[in-house]
Formats: C-alpha cells, structure tokens, sequence
C-alpha cells in the first residue's frame, strides 16, 4: 500500500526553500551531483582567479637541477624537465583553460544567438541561406574544423578562442532558431504586434528572453567540450604555444618521451581536464533540469 | 422553426447576476469600423519553386458596421473564417481585398507607421489566456507594454497606471510583480483585457475571448466586459462560436459560413425569426439543459466543404435542406429582407 507523505513530496519539490542559504541547502540534497559540479567548477574558477596566491613558484622558471624530479617534497607534483613546477603549471594553466572555455562559449553562443534569432524570426531567404551555411558548417567534424582554423590563423591564444568558437556557431544558431520558429507563432508574440512593438523588439523582448533555457545548458555543456578541444589543439601543437602552461600541451609534450620515466608529468594535467569538464557536465546537467518548464516557483 | 431553441441559449447566465442588457444598440453617428468587401485569401504554395497552387478562401467579402458602444457577435464553425477577420481588421495580417474604415479613416492602405496612431483605438483579447502572455514577463510589465510604446511615461506614472488597469479588471495591485503561471486562468484573460484597455481603445476584438475558460469564469469575464462597455463606451466585435455567450453580450449578430457572413441583424430578430436555413440549424444544434424539452432535430448533414475549393453558387447549397438548382450556380447577395435583417438567400 503506498502511502503518500505530502509534506516529504512538497519539500522535494522545493515548496518550502527560504533565502539563498535554503536555496543552496535545497540544491546539493535535490541534485547531489550537481552539487559535486558546482564545487568543482568553484575550485576550478578559485584556482584561475588566485592562482598567484596558490602556487609557491612561477610556472615560466626553469631549474635544470630538478629536471624530471618526482612528486614530494618541495615540488608537490614534481618537475617537467626544463625544471618547472607542474603544480604551479597546473594552477597558472586553469586560466589558460578557463579564458579558452568561458571565451570560446560565450563568443560562440553570442554570434550564434544572432544568426539563430535572425534567421527563425525574419525567415525568408535570409533564413534559407543562413541554414544551408550552418549545414556545410556543422557537416565538417569540430576537431577537423578547429584544426583548419588554428593552423590557418596561427597559433595564439585569441586564435585558439576564435577557432574553437566557431564550430560552435551553428550548434547555438539551430537550437536559437527552432525555438525561435515555434515562439514567432506564439499569441503572445501576436499581442505584442497588436499594440504596435516593432519586429526587432519583439524579437529582442519577447522572443529571445524565452530562447535562454536550453541555451544556458547547451553553453554549460560547451564549457567543458571548449576545454577538451583546446587541450586536443595543443596536443596536435596548434594550441596556446610555448611557454604558456596549457593542459593539453602538457600532455602532449610529455606523452610520447615521459610516459613511463615520469609519469606523473602525464597524469596530474589528465586529472586536472578529467575534473574540470566532469564538473562542468555534472553541473549542466542539474542546470538542465532545474530550468525545465515549470519548475521555477 | 426553432420555438424551443431559445430558452436553451441561456445557460451561463445561471452563474450570472441579473444585469440588464443595452438591447438598443445605440448606433449613433458614424460608426467606430465599418469594414465593405473585406477578403482574405491565403495562398497555398507548394513544391521547391513555392509556386502558388490554389487559394484558401478564409474570408470572402465580408461587410459590417460597428457603431460606438456596440456590441457586434460573429459567430459560426470553427474555420469559417471568423478568426481572420479579426486579425485582418487588427491589420495583423493583410487583407486580399476590400476596405476598413476606423472612426471614419480609411486605415486599410496605411503603412505600419501610419497605422501606429489607430493602434491606440483598436485592440485585441486572445482566445488562448496562457500562450497569449509571455511567461517569463511579470503581469504588471505586461499590461504597461502598450504605455511604453505609446505614451512617454515616469516608471511611477507607467505603474500608476497599471495599477489602476489591475483594480479594474478586478485584480490586487499586489499581484502586478506576479508571473503569468501564478495566475488562474481567468485571472490571466483578466490581465489579458487590462492590456486591451491599457490604451482606452473605442474598439476592443475579443478572439474567443472566453472559450478556454470554465463556464462560471466565462460569465465573470463575460461581465467584466459589459461593465467595462458600459462604463466606457467601448465597441466590442466578439468572436465566438457560443452561441449563448454571443447572444448575451452582443446587440447585433452575423452569421459565417465559410468566409461569408450569411445572416446579419439585431440578435432578438435572429434567436427569434431567422431566416438562413444555416442560422436554424445552427440554432436548432444548441443543446437543452433540460431532458422534459423535446425537439424537432434539424441537423444539417455532412461535413463544411473545404475553403480551397468552395462550392460554387450558394456556399452552403451542399448541405442545405432547401436548395434549389439556381443555389448551385447562382451566389446569392446579402439583401436586406426588413429593417436591418440582412440575409444571403435565394429563397427568403
């Protein structure tokens, strides 16, 4: 016989969160590993912004005395082996990573909403046209795709941002644009051309705002893939070049010669990317839940 | 004909207090719309050229008049046209043909810009009380759209205003920072009104106003409207296919069948002598809450034709009881049989 306990259904249900405390508290019990997400991404996004006050040594320095020297003692992680600190490389690398992730999605997620929002509401053959670029765009493989822009723009931060931003366009402009179609039909839509709004506002007012949802966990998901996809640049060496301490480049320098004379050269910036795109997926995830329709109170 | 079909047609006036009716239309001066010849046909384009294959007929010259205060009922099956013809007069979408005229202004050429000044006199009340508010937009922006676009307003003055607008309609001010979904449905058609008359229109189209809404709700809201009539001279053009609720609110009625008004008069006239076989029939299809009452059935057989093929002749020659052979090829004019009781029949 099942009985049903309405007060244990209504505070699942979150009826009876107060303030951002309750809020937070509801949250990590609702979606535990969301939680496990958030504090991830917060130590992720601690580690860029303090990475000064976090790490004992400079990431450029090089010590030919402690070349490939192992994890423990003074070197927590060891040393590579120009003799730079791998923690400290680790630290300072979180903000190439974060500056690679946070710049292409946004970038990307920007120039992405206005061609999908374009394209859905004015319609036409502005729509058809923009459509068929996003499908020879989207037809060649992200990887592939970064690959032609970093190697034809260069290899520089900014350069890795732009290539990775741009494979990323036609995802956001199609997601934008179907749910841009079914909104352009809506009567709300309709009421706000009865009292005279302009199209462009309607746009920008009515239309756009109620776009975000599946966009805020499409860009969440981004996030971690905008990461990996650096660190597949850089171990292709078309990343952030030398001496900038990028993860990926790390891996890759050390892969092939170190893997088994110095492992640990391999595994703490594998670790590092593992924990930084497993955190932000588990967090999209609970975002993506959250912002389902009518959860919000 | 239809002796029995009247008391039926006053069911949601049980919920209803007492409210006596302006039954003389007071059609004074020039009217607030008067629309002649109004035709909309849709194009229906197919194959990767888009070319234009056939034409559905949604409306097909469609006239009437709407004085100040009035209440004009148009009724008929759903995809008669109805629908569009609101939209049409609303210039939501365009007409193929024929004229509307706004306080004596011919508004049926005017390019957007110009036409801004007549949306201020005319506006709209959405079937649909939850998809017609943006539910990420609070209820009081919502209702303060129209001031922001039309009235150069303080922030405090704009929410005065609204405020005002709430306590009409018979809303707190309190819940002007709600969001739409915390809203019952006939809260929300309230805020759906409150918007319409954000900018003191003379003409309010009501789009099956009250059709999504539970039947004691409908008469709440049906007389909110009438109060609101009242009290501010509003014009009303009420899209329905409820006969009771049209036949409460309104002062005269038209008929539609299939993008043609086929019957037009004053709504005692027309629950009481119609003349259009249709208008029987669909007066006799009216259910009675009353299982002593019986009636003679006059249900009209088959389906409405499609409107991209429309039967030549007499629209409804196809299922009418009556029709003759000159139904079939003749069309017949909306002829004004007795003071003010247009019909559009070969054979009254």
């Amino acid at each position: 016989m099942a009985v049903i306990d309405h007060d244990a259904e209504l505070a699942r249900a979150g009826a009876n969160v107060r303030g951002w405390m309750g809020g937070i508290f509801f949250f990590v019990r609702r979606y535990p590993l969301g939680a496990i997400g958030a504090v991830l991404m917060a130590i992720f996004l601690a580690t860029a912004v303090f990475a000064d006050q976090i790490s004992a040594f400079d990431p450029f320095t090089t010590n030919a005395r402690i070349s490939l020297a192992p994890p423990g003692g003074e070197h927590v992680l060891g040393a590579d082996f120009m003799g730079r600190d791998v923690f400290a490389r680790i630290v300072y690398g979180a903000r190439i990573s974060l500056a690679v992730g946070v710049g292409a999605t946004a970038m990307g997620c920007i120039i992405g909403v206005m061609i999908g929002l374009m394209s859905g509401f004015f319609g036409g053959w502005f729509d058809l046209i923009v459509q068929r670029l996003m499908d020879i765009m989207q037809s060649l493989p992200l990887l592939v795709m970064a690959l032609v822009m970093a190697a034809s723009l260069g290899p520089s931060l900014t350069n890795t941002i732009i290539a990775i931003a741009i494979p990323l366009v036609p995802n956001v402009a199609r997601i934008i644009r179907s749910n841009t179609l079914s909104l352009r039909e809506m009567p709300f839509v309709e009421a706000a051309r009865a009292i005279g709004m302009s199209e462009t506002r309607i746009a920008i007012v009515h239309v756009l705002p109620n776009t975000l949802a599946p966009l805020i966990v499409l860009a969440t998901a981004q996030l971690g893939s905008a990461i990996l996809v650096e660190s597949a640049l850089a171990f292709l060496g078309l990343g952030v070049p030398e001496p900038h301490p990028s993860w990926g480049r790390m891996l890759s320098e050390s892969a092939a010669e170190y893997v088994r004379t110095a492992p640990w050269l391999v595994i703490f910036p594998g670790v590092a990317i593992s924990a930084v795109v497993f955190g932000t997926n588990l967090f999209g995830d609970a975002i993506r839940d959250i912002l389902d329709p009518r959860q919000r109170l | 004909m239809v002796e029995t079909a009247t008391p039926a047609l006053a069911t949601p006036k049980r919920e209803t207090p007492a409210r006596e009716m302006p039954i003389e239309a007071p059609a004074l001066g020039a009217p607030v719309l008067e629309v002649r010849g109004l035709s909309k046909h849709f194009p229906v384009r197919k194959g990767i050229l888009r070319r234009t294959v056939g034409h559905v007929y949604a409306v097909d010259g469609v006239s009437f008049t709407i004085g100040a205060g009035e209440t004009l009922g148009l009724v008929g099956e759903s995809g008669c046209g109805k629908t569009t013809v609101g939209r049409t007069v609303m210039r939501l979408i365009e007409p193929t043909a024929g004229t509307i005229h706004l306080d004596g202004h011919d508004v049926t050429r005017l390019g957007k810009g110009e036409f801004r000044p007549y949306r201020r006199q005319l506006q709209i009340i959405f079937q649909d009380p939850f998809s017609s508010l943006n539910p990420r937009k609070r209820a009081g922006d919502i209702v303060g759209e129209p001031l922001k676009i039309h009235e150069a307003l303080s922030r405090g003055e704009r929410r005065e205003r609204v405020a005002a607008l709430f306590e009409r309609v018979g809303l707190r001010r309190a819940q002007m920072d709600n969001f739409p979904h915390q809203f019952s449905g006939g809260q929300r058609q309230r805020i759906g009104v409150a918007r319409a008359l954000a900018l003191n229109p003379k003409l309010i189209i009501g789009d099956e106003p009250v059709s999504a809404l539970d039947v004691s709700i409908q008469a709440q809201v049906i007389n909110l409207l009438m109060d609101l009539q009242r009290d501010m001279r509003l014009s009303y053009l009420f899209i329905s296919h409820n006969l009771a609720v049209v036949e409460h609110i309104s002062h005269r009625i038209a008929v539609m069948y299939l993008g043609r008004i086929v019957e037009y008069t004053d709504k005692i006239t027309l629950f009481t002598r119609p003349l259009h076989p249709y208008t029987e029939a669909l007066l006799a299809a009216v259910p009675v809450p009353d299982p002593a009452i019986k009636r003679i059935k006059r249900v009209v057989q088959g389906d409405v034709p499609s409107p991209l093929k429309p039967p030549p002749g007499c629209r409804f020659h196809t299922r009418c009881p009556y029709a003759e052979a000159r139904c079939k090829v003749e069309v017949p004019a909306l002829r004004e049989v007795e003071q003010g009781h247009h019909v559009a029949c070969h054979l009254r």
